[in-house]
């Protein structure tokens, strides 16, 4: 399978090809979009963008090749129009990095107009790891294209050869000493660029601004309080909404009361088929009265059980788009070797658990929805929110303030539909705050998935053939990046008994553990070094770099204390290579992680403090799915849908982090915010075959011998 | 239905309700306050940590009658306008946050702890500050931050002064 043959996005992001969950009636209107005078540069994206995004893009014509705007006004005033969204990540600070830098300005002058859809051209979302090579690179070339534009106008007022001009510090200056504010170049005129070609963009290793530690950019309104998220938004005449649902999902609406909830003073009811809610003055209220309402629903029955599920999977698996990946001939003669070594590591559903749960804010005026909420994807959002209402989309305005962050879990725009249908009922702006109950039962779930997997070994210790089945995980990190002949991978696409979408690093996480599990397994029974059989298996350097690295710093092989274990696991997707090292010592439990060690590598880094948070952060996150994260439910009944009786992790589960950052600055920058979370587990899991044996499944779990 | 007296950064305010009513969807929705945060509602999380007589509470999870006659101080009340506690200042320089949603509660929580323990170490923090979730995992830049503060409380107050 060659890059071109990769599907337009992952088949795991289930959660974009859901039918809409409700549709309502409103009337029509048409909006207008003005831009002001100045400089303006339309960066655009190669057409893969708008695929990407799966429903929604379709014939939006040009719009869909848009992917920023880049806005010098009559006073020098740098704005940058993106559709991208700020979930934590500090895309805000790295974008803006990136455009001081071709612009040659001070990154506080930089405004980033992030994710409202009212004033950024179309974007497909903020998932895959796709801001910085794709956004950032773009915005790099628009902004030199900028640069140049104001070097020419330069060249032109000043009657100077533009071979004579530099811009420095939002000026651009001549060889003898004349200068002229970007402001002076932009006033009273309407330049328009575009990027054709190859525009100036500035090396790696001439960067000033990129490639240095920058704070986040509007870091103190975090840490007063002052930030307003989009559950923060306050609206003149503001109610607040409340959801009457079922226990679980799939039941449908037998009976309804209302007649207790009705007579709460100021409370609003609004029932549109299965849909019911509240609206109340204040969120005291409404949870009273959502309380009083009487809802009998009909629950869905005979579905599997979070224990059944992986059998269920196996059995309504189909092969996946594509088909299966093949080089040589597994059943071949040539792929029978001495040993063979066959598993079946299962996968757990597990929840996002963002911080901040699913919030919107719902207003309409004159017919026009204008709707604050936290999301990945504002313009599907606008999609959803269209579907629901039959209205045109550019009567319709998503927002997205920075988020509590997603974790690939706030794909969908559920709560803005919710909001939305409750202002209109209630003829004010609604506010609509998922409680956490609703974000474990009625949010989406990183898919379960059983894999196979089966090697065989020659007389010389060569992988000589390599077969992987995932039934519904995904496809993401399903190929190995070993050096072996006789190869079939498959994804199966399965039935799933609950709502399943994008997790970071979608299934790489799960097709990680058991590749990486599978190969420590085959180490340990040929007694090899389990790092030296897989630089044995690897041809491609940069994941062999990224091992080596972290093996160094680990001390590989010796651990740092008698009695200890180290475990290993490497690994590439989405651009960027990582390799986790884990050192265990055993208690009562079974282990206990004394250290890890990550070495990550995307190529140019352009923050190195914001990607050594980024890092740390996925390695912390990738412990809870790694140790204890894992949804339990009956039919699609959630059993442990609460922050108590789903464990995260926590101050007490993190151990000690090194981080080793190799920084490849003759290589285009990857994005960073999923990958490294792919080999925590297989690391830990490694580690703990020393003391017991290690269940083949997530969380890593021992077995006392 | 009863009134009950808040006292919140100073100011009091009547609210209306019935026993059992917690104090963060008062702060939220009706105060105006929307510095401290929901995430569970269950006292799980710390998003929503505020300080009781300066004592780090769970506002989700604490009643409006237990408040009477005590003092609430909110991430909107830690510094006078304009100004920066020390632990904010600290959480900035060693940016010891991503999506910045935990912020509110952890800064909380750490001045409740640093009044405790004004030299904390590693695992103190751990222990004492267990109850508060970063899910964007940066955990260990939270624990360098709080001991940062700790520093830099310890040094001006030894010399004399309160910033």
């Amino acid at each position: 399978m060659s890059r071109e043959d990769l599907p337009d996005f992952e088949p795991e992001r289930y959660e974009l090809k859901e039918p809409r969950r409700y549709s309502f009636d409103l009337d029509r209107r048409d909006f207008m979009r003005v831009f002001g005078s100045g400089l303006v540069v339309v960066a655009t994206l190669p057409r893969l963008a708008a695929q990407e995004s799966g429903r929604g893009a379709q014939g939006r014509g040009e719009q869909a090749d848009l992917a920023a705007w880049l806005h010098i006004d009559e006073r020098g005033r740098v704005t940058v129009y993106t559709g991208k969204v700020e979930i934590g990540q500090n895309i805000r600070t790295s974008l803006a990095q990136t455009v001081a830098e071709e612009l040659r300005v001070p990154l506080a002058s930089i405004a980033m107009v992030m994710a409202d859809t009212d004033l950024v051209p179309f974007d497909a979302g903020t998932f895959g790891s796709m801001s910085t090579p794709r956004m950032g690179r773009q915005l790099a070339r628009a902004a030199a294209v900028a640069r140049e534009m104001l070097i020419d106008a330069a060249a032109s007022s000043l009657a100077v050869d533009r071979a004579t001009l530099t811009a420095e510090n939002g000026r651009v200056v001549s060889a003898s000493g004349k200068s002229l504010a970007y402001g002076d170049l932009t006033k009273g005129r309407q330049l328009t660029g575009t990027i054709s070609g190859e525009p100036p963009v500035t090396p790696a290793d001439k960067w000033k601004v990129r490639g240095k530690p920058e704070k986040k950019l509007d870091g103190r309104s975090f840490v007063t309080g002052a930030h307003q998220y989009a559950s923060d938004v306050n609206r003149p005449g503001m109610l607040v909404g409340r959801m009457v649902r079922s226990e679980a999902p799939g039941a449908t609406l037998k009976g309804l009361d209302i007649s207790r909830a009705e007579a709460v003073p100021g409370v609003t009811i609004v029932r549109d088929g299965d849909f019911v809610g509240v609206v109340a003055p204040n969120e005291r209220v409404a949870r009273k009265a959502a309380v009083l309402i009487v809802a009998t629903w009909q629950p869905l029955t005979g579905r599997p059980t979070s224990e059944t599920v992986y059998e269920h999977l196996k059995k309504t698996g189909e092969g996946g788009r594509g088909g299966a990946f093949t080089s040589g001939d597994v059943t071949g003669s040539a792929s029978v070797g001495t040993r063979s070594f066959s598993e079946t590591y299962l996968i757990p559903y597990i929840a996002h658990v963002p911080l901040e749960p699913r919030a919107a804010v719902a207003e309409w005026t004159d017919g026009k929805l204008t709707v604050w909420t936290g999301t990945q994807r504002p313009f599907g959002v606008r999609s959803e929110l269209a579907e629901a209402f039959h209205i045109s989309e550019d009567r319709i305005r998503v927002i997205v303030p920075d988020m509590g962050s997603g974790y690939g879990g706030k794909h969908t725009g559920e709560v803005a539909v919710e909001a939305a249908r409750l202002a209109k009922a209630a003829g004010k702006p609604v506010k609509l705050v998922w409680t956490r109950g609703e974000e474990f039962t009625w949010a989406y779930f990183r898919p379960a998935g059983v894999i196979d997997v089966k090697a065989a070994v020659d007389a010389r210790n060569r992988i000589v053939s390599w077969e992987f089945d995932n039934w519904n995980s995904g496809n993401a990190g399903i190929r190995t990046p070993y050096d072996i002949p006789n190869q079939r991978i498959q994804f199966h696409q399965s039935d799933s008994p609950l709502r399943q979408g994008s997790y970071r690093g979608l299934a790489a996480t799960a097709n990680h553990y058991a590749r990486e599990m599978h190969m420590d397994a085959i180490a340990r029974a040929l007694k090899i070094d389990p790092v030296e059989l897989r630089l044995q298996h690897l041809k491609d350097e940069r994941v062999a770099a990224v091992l080596k690295a972290v093996a160094e710093r680990i001390g590989w092989p010796k651990p740092s204390a008698s009695g200890r274990s180290l475990g290993i696991a490497c690994g590439t997707e989405k651009g960027g290579y990582i390799a986790t090292a884990a050192e265990l010592s055993p208690d009562a439990s079974g282990f206990r992680i004394e250290r890890l060690v990550a070495a990550f590598e995307c190529g140019a880094i352009v923050n190195p403090d914001g990607l050594r948070n980024q890092v740390e952060g996925s390695v912390v996150q990738g412990l809870g799915g790694a140790l204890f994260e894992a949804i339990k439910f009956e039919n699609t009944d959630i059993l442990n849908g609460s922050m108590s009786e789903y464990r995260v992790p926590r101050f007490k589960d993190v151990p000690p982090i090194e981080i080793v950052l190799l920084d490849r600055k003759d290589l285009p920058s990857a994005g960073a915010g999923e990958t490294p979370i792919v080999c925590v587990a297989p690391a830990i899991g490694a580690a703990a075959r020393a003391f017991a044996n290690v269940k083949p499944a997530l969380p890593v779990t021992v077995v006392r011998a | 239905m009863a009134t009950f007296t808040l006292q919140v950064n100073g100011q009091t305010h009547s609210i209306d309700g019935t026993p059992g009513d917690n104090l963060l969807t008062v702060l939220r929705y009706e105060l105006g306050l929307t510095g401290s945060k929901y995430g569970c509602g269950e006292g799980q999380c710390g998003a929503c940590t505020v300080l009781v007589d300066g004592v780090a509470t769970r506002s989700c999870v604490t009643r409006l009658e237990t408040l009477d006659g005590k003092r609430i101080t909110t991430i909107e009340g830690l510094a006078p306008a304009g100004t920066l506690h020390p632990v904010q200042e600290a959480f900035l320089e060693v940016e010891a946050f991503q999506c910045g949603y935990c912020t509110p509660g952890m800064v909380i929580a750490a001045t409740s702890l640093l009044s405790i323990k004004p030299s904390p170490s590693e695992r103190d923090i751990a222990t004492i500050m267990d109850r508060n979730i970063c899910r964007c995992g940066t955990f260990p830049r939270i624990v360098k931050a709080i001991q940062l503060a700790a520093q830099r409380m310890k040094s001006t107050s030894s010399a004399g002064g309160q910033r």
